[in-house]
């Protein structure tokens, strides 16, 4: 009987304790959540979950208040936002992707007109907003393109019957064609295994395709055919220019380093390194990637030559186009927070943008371009990808395309595209169905909403 | 049985075992030779020795700890591990026992919900039980145990019940006419005899709570991460997998289970035998 | 004894009943409710009746077709997983030198998690496929018989200790006589030794079955259902569509229901078989 007691006591107190362990050293201590309060934040971006911890270190030292970041793994963002909201505990800060976001999670947003970071918004347009009342501010602006190495480039125009003299002279389909597929001839000559890198088409690493490279045709379509963006138009399209998708599609899985029957494990790491490694020349990503380029270890790509050049479709008056230059990261505060956490979130959000320690976590670490008036212009990230977008949305007589494709009907509608790409890449579909198939899932994926 | 170990027969017989034991060990190498090469030499030739440009020693180990933080996940897993099975081995033979010997309709009918739900899958209840697990504050590691105790008592209590139909009762009436209150009859007197079963019980939940994948990572998946949480987080999250460190981590992964095994071999393979023969 | 018994309810069965309320009871009563609403985070359902169930069917195909990779897969896996467990369980009970340990190595596949074994073999699949020039992705046929031969590396050991406990059980008396009769091994092996191993078999069948049928973490890992979810398997597909898409929780729910159904009437039916084999014994 004592010793049942005892066993029964030890067992208990063993609990306790484990209990309190599995508290404290999880989550920071319970005592800090009362007295200051927490900001739960939604990350979206994978590349920079370590950097928020450090952030994370850093406000609390400097507030008090403790901000707890939580990561969603790549593609996988709506479906975490949607358990975690389900809780109790729900996060207070999260992000949407554009309008259609907006659509989805209207119950949790809170207006936001009225917050500090909202007043120094440099670009009123960019916020989300619907009945004059903003829902969402933008907090990073990014631009995507095809990241060339100088250095292999130059090496080629000094080749006998170049079919360029400068990367100037690559302002369409027709010669970026000629050139990339003389290179392609040239290929052991320039010392490369192909001249673009791997195209990514493993499930959940095929966004720079089904999303960034999708967004060029869609938007020629909506800017072309005079479409209202805010309008009920975009629950369908014709994908009328998806030939020119699949002539800059066809360009990346000809002339790449990798055979397009084994694309469907590669990933978005994989290209990188083979860019960083001077294992091809070009590579479609957008500044965001230099982080990658440069942690890749023996890297050999010079931070000079590091630059952008448009996606070239062959589209009629192309020469003119730029970069992709946009956002789909705008902040959100939970409506269904209490005021005070509310305010916590917002307080956090300003801080980040505005106080020196933030600003500097801002363009050293998450290498963001912040849309903010907060910013001196040469608080910007030294990163020469950066530096490239910052120039291009500043050239005369360019013009850079939206990031569209927040109007995209839903991240499955991305999926099966991305499954489509891949088996038209490994040669088991026809482009014409790929085709099909793209215009009515959309349609099925917009319609339900 | 005969013993057919001498003879040309028993050698053929014994190599081919030893073929396919070889062939069952080579997955595990595998991962443990791609583990020490640098991260982009393990896709293009997972077969390949690694070599002088190829090997990277323990970096990926370095690394896969680092990125998934495997020592708290490792904590996370054997806590929740080791406390669900001890309240499932304790809790449900109370139960299995109480609702045999009370034998009322009642009784009967609580038995037959037990068995009930160990038909129901996992994907029936995932969302529903992660909400309510979320509403009672049981998102956590501790209270986590209390949803491995409800889910698992259902086959904990169906294999116990079989057991202890097959008890006499006159142990268990003599100890109450000696004046044993019903609990001190059931843990001075039935769980001593349930022992075996109760090795078969912790076995089977064990290697369920350990491996599972879904019900931790929908409850507590956002802020503690047990191992196959950690392993899947390392491919679908950091924005690109890192093969080092994947298969550094499916080896450390792989470790703990191999030492368990080994350390208690006769255990597990004797208490999945009985629970066989009873389920 | 059973009167004293009673006030005792809340010392014995309390706890574990708790528990299973909790975790178990009101989930699936809630579940069973939510297939018939429209939901995202459960503070908004809204009842529309029978319309999950018929999105299950309309909205695409994926359910029945993941339906149908599962039924083949099941069918395979269980008889591969069998006949290759009772025939190395054959093998170990003849008493050769180091049987204990070719019985440890085969079974020690089992005890590694589903989503660790899933990585394991992507990365051997795609190694082996890599000298055809393609992947796992480039034909549904790899990754389907990838999840087999997965499923069969981790399945085996653990059926073939069953069929070693029931093979050790068989008097030996009755081959005895049987080969004093004359029987030729395999007579003896279909005559004698399988009839009496029948219950072990039973049990084996049963649990390949539920195994496969309700296989998630597996299929999870090695494949995710790629290419274009024509290798997703039934629990997969209803988690996907849970979580994949706003609106869709419901048809997901809905989808775990019928799931459900499935997974009852396999287990209906599995009891019958077992009793009326008892009943003839």
């Amino acid at each position: 009987m004592k010793r049942f007691t005892a066993l029964t006591l030890i067992f208990c107190l063993a609990l306790a304790l484990a209990g309190c362990k599995g508290n404290t050293d999880s989550s920071g201590g319970a005592v800090a959540d009362q007295k200051n309060g927490t900001v739960y934040y939604l990350n979206f971006k994978p590349e920079v979950a370590e950097v928020y911890q450090e952030i994370a270190e850093a406000y609390q030292k400097e507030t008090g208040v403790r901000l707890r970041v939580v990561t969603a793994a790549s593609g996988t963002y709506e479906q975490t936002l949607k358990s975690e909201m389900a809780k109790s505990d729900a996060p207070t800060l999260f992000q949407i992707n554009g309008p259609l976001g907006y659509l989805n999670w209207k119950d949790y947003c809170a207006d936001l007109s009225g917050t500090q970071l909202y007043q120094h918004l440099k670009d009123k347009s960019l916020a989300v907003t619907s009945d004059g009342k903003v829902y969402g501010i933008p907090y990073v602006v990014e631009g995507y393109g095809i990241i060339y190495n100088d250095a292999i480039l130059q090496k080629y125009f000094a080749t006998d019957g170049a079919k360029a003299s400068s990367v100037e002279q690559i302002n369409s389909f027709s010669k970026l064609r000629e050139v990339v597929e003389d290179m392609t001839a040239k290929k052991d000559l320039l010392g490369i295994d192909g001249v673009f890198a791997c195209t990514s088409l493993k499930p959940g690493e095929d966004w720079r395709w089904q999303t960034h490279l999708a967004n060029i045709p869609i938007s020629y379509e909506w800017i072309r055919g005079g479409i209202d963006l805010t309008s009920d138009a975009t629950r369908e399209i014709s994908f009328s220019y998806h030939e020119n998708f699949k002539n800059i599609f066809d360009l990346y899985l000809q002339n790449s380093t990798v055979d397009s029957k084994l694309l469907g494990t590669k990933q978005v790491m994989d290209s990188m390194a083979e860019f960083a490694l001077g294992k091809c020349a070009m590579v479609q990503n957008g500044n965001w990637a230099w982080n990658d380029i440069k942690g890749i270890e023996g890297n050999t790509v010079k931070e000079e030559d590091v630059h952008f050049l448009p996606i070239y479709t062959g589209m009629e008056g192309e020469e003119t186009q730029g970069l992709c230059i946009g956002t789909e990261n705008f902040f959100c505060i939970n409506a269904k927070a209490s005021e005070a956490d509310q305010k916590l979130a917002a307080d956090f959000i300003y801080w980040l943008f505005s106080s020196e320690t933030g600003k500097k976590f801002v363009t050293e670490d998450l290498g963001f371009i912040a849309p903010f008036d907060t910013f001196s212009a040469d608080e910007h990230p030294d990163d020469p990808l950066a530096g490239e977008v910052a120039a291009w949305m500043n050239k005369e007589g360019v013009q850079n395309i939206g990031w569209n494709f927040t109007l995209f009907p839903s991240q499955t509608f991305k999926d099966n595209f991305g499954g489509a790409l891949l088996q038209y890449a490994q040669g088991n579909m026809s482009w014409d169905e790929v085709v099909t198939r793209t215009v009515n899932d959309w349609k099925t994926q917009s319609a339900n909403r | 049985m005969k013993n057919e170990s001498k003879g040309w027969r028993g050698i053929l017989l014994t190599a081919f075992l030893t073929v396919l034991a070889v062939f069952f060990l080579i997955p595990v190498f595998l991962v443990l030779m791609n583990s020490l090469k640098g991260q982009f030499y393990i896709s293009d030739a997972p077969f390949a020795l690694p070599n002088s440009e190829t090997f990277v020693g323990l970096r990926n180990y370095w690394n896969g700890i680092e990125k998934v933080d495997f020592f708290s996940a490792f904590g996370y897993s054997a806590f929740i591990t080791l406390f669900s099975v001890a309240a499932i081995v304790l809790f449900t033979a109370m139960t299995a026992w109480y609702l045999v010997r009370a034998g009322t309709r009642a009784a009967n009918g609580l038995y037959y919900l037990f068995v009930f739900s160990m038909i129901v899958p996992f994907q029936m209840v995932m969302f529903t039980m992660s909400k309510m697990a979320n509403l009672l504050r049981l998102d956590n590691p501790v209270g986590i145990i209390l949803l491995y105790l409800g889910f698992g008592s259902g086959l904990s209590v169906f294999l116990y019940s079989g057991f202890i139909k097959s008890i006499p009762l006159d142990v268990e009436e003599a100890a109450m006419i000696d004046g044993c209150r019903p609990w001190q009859t059931f843990f001075f007197v039935v769980f001593p005899i349930l022992k075996p079963t109760a090795v078969t019980v912790a076995i089977l939940n064990a290697m369920w709570i350990w491996n599972d994948y879904l019900l931790p990572y929908l409850v507590i998946g956002s802020r503690y991460r047990t191992i196959p949480i950690a392993v899947q987080y390392l491919q679908g999250g950091y924005g690109s997998r890192d093969m080092g460190a994947l298969m550094a981590t499916l080896v450390l992964a792989i470790i703990p289970i191999v030492i368990f095994y080994l350390a208690c071999q006769k255990y597990i393979i004797r208490g999945v035998m009985a629970g066989a023969v009873k389920g | 004894m059973q009167k004293s018994l009673r006030k005792y309810f809340a010392v014995f069965v309390l706890p574990t009943l708790a528990a299973f309320v909790i975790a178990f009871l009101i989930p699936f009563l809630f579940g069973l409710y939510l297939s018939f609403t429209k939901f995202t985070t459960v503070t908004n359902t809204q009842w529309v009746g029978w319309e999950n169930y018929i999105r299950v069917f309309t909205d695409n195909n994926d359910f029945l077709h993941a339906l149908w990779i599962t039924v083949a897969f099941t069918v395979v896996s269980v008889l591969s997983v069998n006949l290759l467990a009772f025939g190395l369980a054959l093998l170990l009970t003849r008493g050769i030198r180091g049987t204990n340990l070719f019985r440890t190595v085969f079974f020690m596949p089992n005890l590694i998690g589903g989503i660790v074994l899933g990585y394991i073999w992507q990365l051997i699949i795609n190694g082996l496929l890599l000298s055809a020039g393609v992947d796992i992705t480039y034909d549904p046929k790899y990754g389907f018989w990838g999840l087999v031969v997965l499923m069969n590396w981790q399945m085996i050991g653990y059926m073939m200790i069953i069929y070693i406990a029931g093979l050790q059980n068989l008097p030996g008396d009755v081959l005895e006589a049987a080969e004093i009769d004359g029987a030729s091994p395999w007579q003896k092996l279909r005559r004698v030794t399988i009839p009496m191993v029948m219950p072990s078999i039973t049990i084996c069948t049963f649990l390949t079955l539920t195994n496969s049928f309700k296989l998630f973490d597996q299929n999870f890992a090695l494949t995710a259902g790629a290419p274009m979810k024509k290798t997703a398997m039934l629990a997969l597909d209803i988690y996907n569509t849970f979580y994949g898409r706003i609106g869709d929780e419901g048809v997901g729910q809905a989808k775990a229901v019928l799931f459900f159904l499935m997974v009852a009437v396999i287990a209906f039916l599995q009891l019958r078989a077992t009793r009326s084999r008892e009943v003839e014994q």
